[in-house]
This record gives structure tokens, sequence and C-alpha cells, in this order.
């Protein structure tokens, strides 16, 4: 809690604030130790918190993963490779279902870096809001947001790079003649309206991305929010609101994780059908 | 909420984690579990063949034992047929002895009695000259009498 005596709005302000490394107005580097400071800082700093955190997260999905992989035998196995294999199997199930059989050397690893990263960063969510960042007051570190899914910057990090993967996708099936083209003549084919329809389409395409982080976004910021507001209650009370939300939210965690991943496939297969709207 | 560096640092992240997943766990995982996949399957069809085997194994088995049943019942038919077989002839063959025995000896005392009886009638014959000769005290001429002697032993 900043400072010794926090109103509830000072408290909720501060905790929704990042740990943010950037330029201050006044042209030296450093932390900013407001919200105001970060405001003025720009697009040109960075959240140390989210970026901390979801590399650790993502470090511990790889260690866990790899080492599962490492020691895979065709044999009976063991543990943590059944694990990795159930988790292998449930992506490739989902794949299967909506992309098809297809052969595609991105898609798996990508929806289950996504699944497993994602759902690691969402389950953050579900340690109580105030004891990581007390412990990092403690170390001297204002601000520090543990939910790396509550940074729109990093939904959104992960969705351009979905869509980038998607306009590559677009490019390389139809080819950048006929993807063009695709722009003007879908979905009224008929030329005194194409201009109408490149709006559309462009709309179309820009609203996908934005969609696909805001709505990770949205949910897990929602949720990390009434964390905040119940621990706003009394000591003794909280649990009363906080456990059956906590029980609640380990649904959201689980589902926008999941959600994430598929809505990735349903955007690649978009982006191989050309057939399809 | 602010959009900042930190957009362009989780997308590198991203793509980072991407590529490291797509390079050291998807490919070892997904062969693995193929490999598995092919070996299982390979084992459940390996276990229907077997099991055809075993059951084209018992009706083999059960045609064979058929077989050697039905043959040694045969032999055994056989074996009884010989025996009685074997008991006929025996009892042929001794009542063929028998027979010829019995005929044998009967031939013998037939010999025997015709022997006596021409002992007998040479013998009484000779009585009778001996007899005749004592009766009449003159030696009767054999060779007058031969034909009266003849006829007398043959009379006997």
């Amino acid at each position: 809690m900043a400072g010794d005596n926090p109103t509830s709005q000072e408290y909720i302000q501060h905790h929704l604030t990042n740990l943010t490394y950037g330029q201050h107005p006044d042209g030296s580097w450093g932390f900013a130790h407001s919200a105001e400071e970060v405001g003025q800082m720009g697009f040109w700093a960075i959240h140390v918190d989210t970026m901390f955190w979801s590399i650790g997260l993502g470090i511990v999905f790889l260690a866990l993963f790899i080492s599962g992989a490492r020691r895979a035998t065709t044999g009976v196995p063991g543990g943590l490779q059944n694990f990795c294999e159930m988790t292998v199997e449930f992506v490739e199930d989902n794949i299967t279902q909506v992309f098809g059989n297809r052969p595609n050397a991105i898609i798996g690893p990508l929806s289950l870096t996504i699944l497993v990263w994602v759902f690691l960063m969402n389950c953050m969510d579900l340690i109580p809001v105030d004891v990581i960042p007390q412990l990092a007051l403690l170390a001297g570190v204002e601000h520090f947001k543990v939910v790396p899914t509550t940074d729109p910057n990093a939904t959104l990090g992960m969705s351009i790079g979905v869509f980038f993967l998607v306009l590559y996708y677009n490019f390389k099936i139809k080819g950048p003649i006929k993807f063009t083209a695709g722009l003007f003549t879908h979905p009224i084919p008929h030329w005194s309206m194409y201009w109408f329809n490149f709006i559309l389409e462009v709309v179309d395409m820009i609203a996908k991305p934005l969609s696909h982080g805001l709505r990770l976004f949205g949910n897990l910021y929602a949720g990390e929010m009434i964390f905040i507001l119940i621990a706003l209650l009394p000591f003794y009370a909280q649990w009363v609101l906080s456990l059956p939300w906590a029980l609640f939210h380990v649904i959201i965690v689980s589902l926008q994780a999941f959600v994430f991943m598929i809505l990735t496939i349903v955007y690649l297969t978009q982006a191989h059908g050309t057939e399809e709207h | 909420m602010n959009i900042n560096l930190t957009m362009l640092g989780q997308m590198i992240t991203f793509v980072a984690f991407v590529i490291i997943c797509m390079k050291y766990i998807w490919p070892h995982l997904t062969q693995a579990m193929r490999e598995r996949q092919q070996t299982i399957s390979e084992g459940l069809e390996k276990a229907v063949a077997a099991e055809k085997q075993l059951e084209q194994a018992n009706e083999a088995a059960d045609l064979e034992l058929d077989a050697a049943k039905k043959q040694s019942a045969e032999l055994i038919n056989q074996a009884r047929d010989r025996a009685n077989q074997i008991i006929e002839e025996a009892k042929g063959q001794a009542r063929e002895e028998a027979e010829r025995i019995i005929a044998g000896a009967q031939g013998e005392i037939e010999q025997e009695i015709n022997r006596a009886r021409e002992e007998l009638r040479g013998r009484v014959g000779a009585l009778a000259i001996q007899g005749a000769e004592k009766i009449l005290e003159s030696s009767v001429d054999r060779n007058a009498h031969e034909g009266m002697l003849t006829n007398l032993a043959a009379q006997l």
C-alpha cells in the first residue's frame, strides 16, 4: 500500500499501476513513481513487472515441458510426460477440430505455448492481491503488478504476434494479389462497392487482434479489480467474498486461456481457407 | 493502461517462446505419442492374430484327437476280430487234429483186430487140422485138403 494510510482510491490506483521504467519528462531515465509519471513517459517505457512475470512464467512453462519432452519415451510414460502429453493431445484435438489435418509446423507449438503460458499468467490472479506487492514494497519496489494478462500490452503483444502470423499465411496461401483483391471484393462483389468493402475488411482485420487481446485483458482485469475491491473490506470479512470469487475465477482463468488459444486457431484457419469468410 | 514498449517486448518474448516450443517440445512429444500409438496398435493387431492362431491350433488339435480316437477304436476292433479269428482257427485245428487222431487210432484198432482175426483163423485152421488128424488118426494130406481148410477158416 502506498503511503501510510491510503484512501480506497489511492489503494486501487496503486494496485493498477505497473512498475514502469522509462524516460522522465526532464530527460532522465528511471522508474516511474506514480501513475501520472507513467503517463508522461509515453510509448518509450517498459512495464518491468509485466515482463518479469511473463518471461518468468514462460520459462516455467518451457522448463516443465522441455524436461517432459527430454524424458519422452515411446514406452510407458511417467507422470510428467503423461501431463505434457495430455496437454499436447488436448491442443491437438482442438486443432484437428477447427484447423483440420493440414500439415503446419507452427500452429501446434503456437497453440500449446499460448494455452499453457496464458494459463500460468492468468493463475497469478489467484494469489492474494496484496502478497507479492507487499513483499516487493519491502524490497523497495513501489509498484508491482503480478498478473501480466491484466496489462493490455501483454495481451495485445500476443494477439498482434498472432495477427502477423495470420497476415503471413494470408499472403502465403492466397498470394499477395488474391489477398489484396479479396480486400476489395468481399463481401459485396460489385465494383461500385469496392471502397465500402475495403473499409469493412480493414476494420474487420484490425478488429480481430484488438478484440483477441482485449478480451483476455478485459476478463482478467475485471477479475483482478474485483479482488482489489474485496481487499478493501476488513480483513476478517474478506474471505466471505474472495473465496467464492477465487473459485469462480478458476473457471475464468482456464477458460480465457482456452479461448485465446481457440481464437488463434480460428484466425489461422481463416487465413488458410480460401473459400471461408 | 498505457500502451508502450512492453507490447513490443511481450511480442518478442512470445515469438521466442513459440520458437523454443516448436524446436524442443512439440516434435519430441508428438513423435513419442505417435510411436507409442503405433506400438500399441501393432500390439493389438498381434494379439488378435495370436488369438486367431490359438483358435486354429485348438481346432487342429481337436481334429487330430478325433482322428486318433477313431484310429484307436478301429485298431481295437481289428484286434478283437483278429483274436476271435485266431480262436476260431485254433478251435478248428484242434478239432481236426482230434478227428485225425481218433481216425488213426480207429485204423490201428481195426488193423489189430484184422491181424488178430487172421492169426486166430490160422490157428483155428491148424487146430482143426490137428484135431482132425487126431480124430482120424491118420495124416490128412494137407495139400489134398487145403481147399476144405481154407474154406473152414473163412467161415470162422
